[in-house]
């Protein structure tokens, strides 16, 4: 019988050094890309050499950054089955987190698209959606429980083959000294709700392959995001697909771009972000 | 000269430079009602249960009580159209609190009715609605606040009180903070969400004297804001008391001592 063992010699200390070295060169479908200019997949339009994040979350998987104030970071769908579950938090002050209540009123408008501020609880624009080719998103459903994995796969083991989305917040979350108190409702990428005249939630599913979301940082964020199906998902199996995030430098939104004045509500939104920045020397 | 108002505090009278909000128009009518306990038709069947607690929070204030498991928590908009903004927490860990997203998603409905089940961040239910006189009730409106205040109607609210604060104020005085304030319900606030997604907050649908009656299914630590905002039609613009009385089931009946 043979076994991974047999590919491997290890049977001293210097030999298991240069046997674990080696490995260094593979690659795997799911990978961060260090340094993040030698990404795969570099989105069109962008220099490899900007580049500050690129990575292939796996199903299942999650990830999270500190970004600076301005910076572009761009979510990519590949397969069209990917669910990027986002939480953000003002990185200098993560009592500052994103708000999905305040999400969805402030601009009087329940689905995200471009132009859509991401708004924290204390009147701030966190970051803005720049570019979307899916329109399929959800800020209604938030991601799933142990419990409910559980009711829907059977088991939400953060080992096993259906982790919940929760279980993968608290871990992104607890790697920058944050807990379960921490979490507040999050909002979905890639997979849509609707909400019918009776107040009904109907799944709408996916835009198809190769859609991507554009968010720029409006303030230092702490972005955790996590890639699992989406709470109304309705199979049964766990067919969550990889999940592609970059990131690079850029501008937030400022006075003259268009962006800034388009509506009365966001421009305000971007004036306190802009004097909190200021205030803090940013 | 700044603007003074007269308000009388127990047997005091007292004058303020304070810019406290508007309390409700003289002539406002109010109906305090009574418990709405299991669900059942107005004043009816509260004789079954034991009232073991009843009490009024003033327009603009916050208030908070822990329920046992089986309580039952009447909520009267004892002047019509009063939001209640409400958080509920497991009173024994309050790691675990409501989530708008995981009562939505279970139920797969936007709206809270009868029958709706408040669910924890962990899936769990919390409260059960047992008793509504409203068509549906808003969880995804959120909470006023200072902050929020600024963006919607301008920088000249940021000076008015708000749900938040009511919020932080009460929650400090069961340990808890910002971090734990998440996204909330709104009894008796109307917020439609139209075909494109359009959504605000409208003229409300209820009325003096309607209740929402909610069952606590663990030992739970309620939280809530009777609504101080004056720039949105969530109060009809006329801050109003809320009612809040706690039922227990009657220990014994017939069935138990047959």
């Amino acid at each position: 019988m043979t076994s991974i063992a047999d590919d491997h010699q290890t049977d001293s200390v210097l030999a298991a050094r240069a046997d674990a070295r080696a490995q260094a060169v593979r690659t795997a479908d799911y990978m961060p890309y260090r340094p993040a200019s030698t990404s795969p997949v570099v989105p069109d339009g962008v220099d490899r050499n900007s580049l500050v994040w690129a990575e292939t979350v796996a199903p299942g998987g999650y990830t999270h950054r500190v970004i600076a104030r301005g910076t572009r970071l761009r979510l990519d769908d590949p397969t069209g089955s990917a669910c990027a579950h986002v939480i953000l938090y003002n990185a200098l002050e993560t009592n500052e987190r994103l708000n999905v209540a305040d999400t969805i009123k402030i601009p009087w408008q329940a689905y995200l698209g471009t132009g859509h501020p991401l708004l924290s609880g204390d009147g701030r624009a966190l970051a803005t959606i720049t570019a979307d080719t899916s329109g399929r998103h959800d800020t209604f459903c938030g991601t799933s429980t142990d419990e409910s994995a559980t009711a829907r796969y059977g088991s939400a083991a953060p080992e096993g083959p259906s982790p919940s989305g929760r279980s993968r917040f608290l871990l992104a979350a607890a790697k920058h000294g944050l807990s379960g108190r921490d979490l507040p409702p999050s909002v979905s990428f890639f997979q849509g709700v609707h909400v019918e005249a009776d107040g009904g939630l109907t799944f709408t599913g996916s835009a198809g392959e190769g859609t991507h979301v554009e968010l720029v940082a409006e303030l230092p964020l702490l972005v955790l995001i996590v890639n699992v199906p989406h709470p109304l998902d309705p199979s049964n199996d766990y067919l969550v697909g990889p999940l592609r995030v970059h990131a690079w430098p850029g501008a937030p939104t400022l006075p003259g771009d268009p962006q800034f004045t388009a509506t009365p509500e966001v421009n305000r939104a971007y004036l306190n972000s802009i004097d909190y920045a200021e205030a803090r020397g940013l | 000269m700044t603007a003074t108002t007269t308000h009388t505090i127990g047997d005091r009278v007292i004058e303020t430079t304070v810019p406290v909000g508007a309390h409700y128009a003289e002539g406002t009518i109010l109906d305090p009602n009574g418990p709405l306990a299991s669900g059942a038709d107005a004043h009816a069947d509260a004789d079954a249960d034991a009232v073991v607690l009843d009490e009024t929070v003033a327009p603009l204030a916050p208030w908070s009580a822990r329920l046992l498991a089986g309580q039952t928590l009447t909520i009267v908009d004892v002047g019509g159209n009063q939001s209640a903004d409400f958080l509920v927490y497991n009173a024994q860990d309050t790691l675990e609190r409501y989530s708008t997203p995981d009562t939505l998603a279970w139920q797969q409905n936007a709206y809270l009715r009868q029958g709706s089940i408040l669910r924890s961040n962990l899936g769990r239910p919390l409260m059960t609605v047992t008793g509504n006189e409203i068509d549906r009730q808003d969880t995804i409106g959120g909470a006023c606040s200072k902050e929020s205040n600024t963006l919607r109607y301008g920088f000249h609210t940021e000076h008015q009180h708000g749900c938040r604060e009511n919020f932080l104020a009460e929650a400090a005085r069961h340990g808890l903070g910002a971090r734990d304030l998440v996204s909330n319900i709104n009894w008796f606030m109307n917020v439609p969400v139209e075909a494109d997604g359009t959504l605000g907050i409208v003229d409300g649908m209820s009325a003096p004297g309607k209740r929402v009656a909610l069952r606590a299914e663990m030992d739970v630590l309620v939280i809530v804001s009777n609504c101080p905002q004056m720039n949105n039609p969530c109060n009809d613009f006329n801050c109003t008391p809320l009612r809040m009385i706690v039922t227990s089931p009657a220990l014994a009946t017939k069935e138990n001592h047959a």
